[in-house]
C-alpha cells in the first residue's frame, strides 16, 4: 500500500466485517456486515445490548479472536492502512500496545493477579521497546500511573492488583493500554462496573489523554449516559448490525431508527415527570444463532410493515439521509420517521 | 445527641402510622488481618435511622460499600443488627420475629442468576415461600403460583419450566412472584434491574409499579443507579460509609441536595439528555475511604470542599435544612443544581 493511500484515509477503516462462531447449536452470526470510520482525534460511541455484536466487533479489530474451524472473519479492517483480517498472529500482535490498544470492562481479571502493577506495566512498555532498560521502563510506568491519576505511584507501582480499588485498577488498566501512545483506544465497557463518581473521573481522564495524544477512541457502553458525555459519533448496533450512525446530536436528538428511538424512551430521564411510565422495548433481544427474518428488530418494532413485507422480508441497507453524516438501516419512509420522532417520541424518557 | 426521625412532617407523622421504623441500625462486621490475627471491624452500617410508611417507596443510594445492601439485608431479618432497633408496626423484630412479620417482609435480589435454584422448577421456587410456611391458599398452592406468573407477566404454562429456559429479565420476574407469594406488605428490592438490559430494565421497573399501584406495597429500593431511583421513589434515602447523610423527598433530593455528598453524586451522573462535557460537575478525588478505619468527624470530610476544622472534631447529626430535607452537614448546599420539571 503507498503512503499516499494511508495518509488520505481515516485511521480506522472497517469494511463489511463478518464474524461468525460455529457452535454445536448453529452459526452464531455475531457481526454481520458492519462499517465505519474513525480517525484520528474522534471519539466513536458504539451502544447496544448483550448479544448485539459491540464487543465482538471491537475484539476482531483488536485481532483478538483466534481463527480457524470455528471462528470465520470476513471483510476488511484496516489499521492506519494494514488489513487486520489477512494478518498472521504475530503481525497483529506488533500492533496491539503500539498502534492500537484495548481497555476491557473488567479489570480484575484483566490484570494478572501474581504480578505487580508495575511490572505488568513494563512489560507492556517493554514489548515495543526492546532495547529499553528496566530502570527507564519502570520510570515510564510510574509517569504513565502519575498520569492517570494514581496517587503515590512511586509507592503503587510494586503493589498488587487487589491492593487497588477498583477505580485504581481501571486506572492502571488505561495507564497500561497507554504506555505506547497508542493511536486507537478501544474501551470495552470501562465504566460499567464502576460507581458513578469514579466513572466520571474515569470519563473526565479519557477525554484529556485523548486531547494530549490525539487517539481515536472507541467506546462500548449500554449507557447512553456516558456516550452522550463523550462520543463525537455513535454507532447503534442490533442483532451484530448497524442500525442508525451519525453524529451524537443526529442520534440523540434526532434518532431515525424505531430500535435507537425504544432505547430512548425506555430510559429514565433526570428531568421531566417522574411519575409517568416508561416506554419499554417489547419482547427480548434475538439469539444470534436464529436472528428474525428480513429487518432483525421487526418482532419487536411497533412501526414494522408486514402482510405484504417489506420488513419481514428483506434486510434493510444502512442508507444515507438527508442529514449528511446520518445514515439508518429501516424501511420506513424518512418523513414517516421525522413524523413519529416529532411526535411520540421526543416526549419520552431521555429523548426529550 | 437525640437523632430526630427523618419523617416528612410531625403532622403527616401522626396521621399515618410508619410501617417500618429503624432507629440507630448499626453492623459491624469482625475481620482478622495479619498473622497474629488481629481482629478489626468493618462499620458497614453505623446507626441509620428512617421509617417506611404503607405503600411508599423510599430509595437508597449511594456508592458501593456504603453500606445499603448490608442495610436491606437487616430489613428482611437476613443479617442481625449489632446495634439499633427495628420496629414494624409497632413491634420490636430486631433480633426475633414472628411468622407474621417474616411473611410480610419480603426481598428481591440483584443477580436472577444465582437467586434461583436451578434444579428447582419454576412453579417449586414460586411456591416454596408458601410451603415453607405453611400457607394453604384457597383453591391450593399450584393455583396460586399460576395466578402469580400470570401477575408478573408470565406465562402460567410455564410452571414445570427450570430457571434456565428464562431470559434474565423473566427470571427476575420470578424472583418478584416469589416475593409477592406471601401477599407481604413491604418487599426490599435490591439492585433488582441494574443485572438486566437497558430495554429491559424499563419492562421490570414498570412492573414494580404496577404491582405497587395496585397492591398497596410499601419498597425499599437499592439501587446506584439515581435516574431509575428518581423514577420509581418518593422518598430518598443517600448513604455514604455506613451512614445516612440526607434523606427527603425526591423534589428535595433531586432538586435542592443539602449534602454536598448528595449534589456531587448527582452532578456526576452522566445525563442522557444533555450532549458534551456537563458543565459544572463536581469532580469527587479519590475513592471511599475504607470503612475498616473512618475518618473521625463528618466521615464525607476527606473528599469535600467545603470541609473545615470542625467537621473532623464533630459528626454532624441528621437536622431540617433549609431544602425541606434530613441532612447531616455543618456547612449544607443552598442553591438549586437541576431544575425539575413541574
Amino acid at each position: 500500500m503507498t503512503t499516499q493511500s494511508t495518509t488520505a484515509q481515516p485511521y480506522l477503516v472497517v469494511e463489511d466485517l463478518k464474524v461468525r462462531f460455529t457452535t454445536e447449536d448453529g452459526v452464531v452470526r455475531a457481526v454481520d456486515g458492519v462499517s465505519f470510520e474513525l480517525p484520528r482525534g474522534r471519539t466513536l460511541g458504539i451502544v447496544g445490548e448483550s448479544g448485539s455484536g459491540k464487543s465482538v466487533t471491537s475484539m476482531a479489530v483488536m485481532g483478538l479472536h483466534a481463527r480457524g474451524k470455528r471462528t470465520e472473519i470476513a471483510g476488511k479492517i484496516l489499521v492506519n492502512g494494514k488489513n487486520i483480517v489477512t494478518m498472521t498472529d504475530e503481525e497483529t500482535r506488533k500492533m496491539r500496545g503500539n498502534d492500537m490498544a484495548m481497555v476491557f470492562q473488567d479489570p480484575l481479571s484483566a490484570l494478572h493477579p501474581f504480578y505487580t502493577i508495575g511490572r505488568q506495566i513494563t512489560t507492556a512498555y517493554k514489548v515495543h521497546h526492546p532495547r529499553a532498560s528496566k530502570e527507564d521502563a519502570r520510570k515510564r510506568a510510574i509517569e504513565m500511573l502519575d498520569r492517570v491519576g494514581i496517587p503515590e505511584p512511586h509507592r503503587r507501582v510494586d503493589q498488587y492488583p487487589h491492593e487497588f480499588s477498583g477505580g485504581m485498577r481501571q486506572r492502571a488498566m488505561i495507564a497500561m493500554a497507554l504506555v505506547n501512545n497508542p493511536a486507537l483506544l478501544i474501551a470495552d465497557e470501562p465504566t460499567t462496573a464502576l460507581d458513578v463518581t469514579v466513572q466520571a473521573q474515569i470519563l473526565d481522564l479519557l477525554t484529556d489523554l485523548q486531547k494530549e495524544f490525539n487517539s481515536a477512541i472507541i467506546m462500548i457502553t449500554h449507557d447512553l449516559g456516558v456516550i452522550s458525555q463523550i462520543a463525537d459519533e455513535v454507532l447503534v448496533m442490533y442483532a451484530g448490525r448497524v442500525a442508525e450512525h451519525g453524529s451524537i446530536e443526529q442520534v440523540m436528538r434526532s434518532a431515525q431508527h424505531p430500535y435507537a428511538w425504544g432505547l430512548l424512551e425506555s430510559i429514565p430521564s433526570l428531568h421531566g415527570d417522574p411519575e409517568e411510565d416508561l416506554k419499554p422495548i417489547k419482547g427480548n433481544p434475538p439469539s444470534l444463532i436464529n436472528v428474525p427474518s428480513g429487518c432483525a428488530f421487526h418482532p419487536r418494532c411497533p412501526y414494522r410493515m408486514m402482510n405484504p413485507g417489506p420488513c419481514d422480508l428483506e434486510v434493510p441497507q444502512l442508507l444515507a439521509i438527508s442529514q449528511p453524516g446520518h445514515s439508518v438501516a429501516c424501511h420506513l419512509p424518512e418523513d414517516r420517521r421525522v413524523a413519529i420522532y416529532t411526535n411520540e417520541v421526543s416526549e419520552v424518557g431521555v429523548a426529550q | 445527641m437525640i437523632i430526630t426521625q427523618p419523617s416528612a412532617s410531625p403532622l403527616e407523622q401522626a396521621s399515618v402510622a410508619p410501617l417500618l421504623t429503624v432507629s440507630g441500625l448499626t453492623k459491624h462486621f469482625t475481620v482478622r488481618s495479619g498473622l497474629l490475627g488481629t481482629a478489626a471491624k468493618v462499620r458497614a452500617v453505623d446507626g441509620v435511622s428512617f421509617d417506611v410508611r404503607p405503600g411508599e417507596t423510599v430509595g437508597l443510594v449511594g456508592e458501593s460499600g456504603c453500606g445499603k445492601t448490608t442495610t436491606g439485608r437487616m430489613l428482611v431479618g437476613l443479617l442481625d443488627p449489632t446495634a439499633g432497633k427495628i420496629t414494624y408496626q409497632g413491634q420490636d423484630v430486631t433480633h426475633r420475629r414472628s411468622k407474621k412479620v417474616r411473611q410480610d417482609v419480603q426481598i428481591i435480589f440483584q443477580d436472577p442468576y444465582s437467586s434461583l435454584n436451578p434444579r428447582h422448577t419454576v412453579g417449586k421456587i414460586i411456591s416454596m415461600p408458601l410451603l415453607v410456611n405453611g400457607v394453604n391458599p384457597p383453591g391450593g398452592v399450584k393455583k396460586r403460583v399460576q395466578e402469580l406468573l400470570e401477575l408478573v407477566g408470565l406465562n402460567p404454562e410455564h410452571y414445570n419450566r427450570f430457571p434456565h429456559e428464562f431470559s434474565g429479565g423473566q427470571r427476575q420476574r420470578i424472583g418478584i412472584a416469589r416475593a409477592l407469594a406471601l401477599r407481604p406488605k413491604l418487599i426490599i428490592a435490591d439492585e433488582p434491574v441494574s443485572a438486566l438490559d437497558v430495554s429491559i430494565q424499563a419492562q421490570v421497573i414498570n412492573l414494580l409499579r404496577d404491582l405497587q399501584r395496585e397492591m398497596g406495597l410499601a419498597f425499599v429500593f437499592i439501587a446506584h443507579d439515581l435516574s431509575i431511583v428518581r423514577h420509581f421513589c418518593q422518598r430518598i434515602g443517600v448513604m455514604y460509609l455506613g451512614k445516612l447523610v440526607e434523606i427527603g423527598s425526591r423534589e428535595q433530593i433531586y432538586g435542592q441536595p443539602a449534602h454536598p455528598y448528595t449534589k456531587a453524586l448527582l452532578s456526576a451522573v452522566p445525563d442522557a439528555s444533555r450532549i458534551g462535557q456537563s458543565a459544572g460537575r463536581i469532580r469527587l478525588e479519590g475513592d471511599v475511604p475504607t470503612p475498616l478505619n473512618p475518618p473521625s468527624g463528618c466521615r464525607f470530610r476527606t473528599r469535600c470542599w467545603k470541609a473545615q476544622d470542625v467537621c473532623a472534631v464533630q459528626e454532624p447529626p441528621l437536622t431540617l435544612k433549609n431544602n425541606g430535607a434530613f441532612a447531616a452537614c455543618h456547612f449544607p448546599e443552598e442553591g438549586v443544581l437541576i431544575p425539575q420539571a413541574a
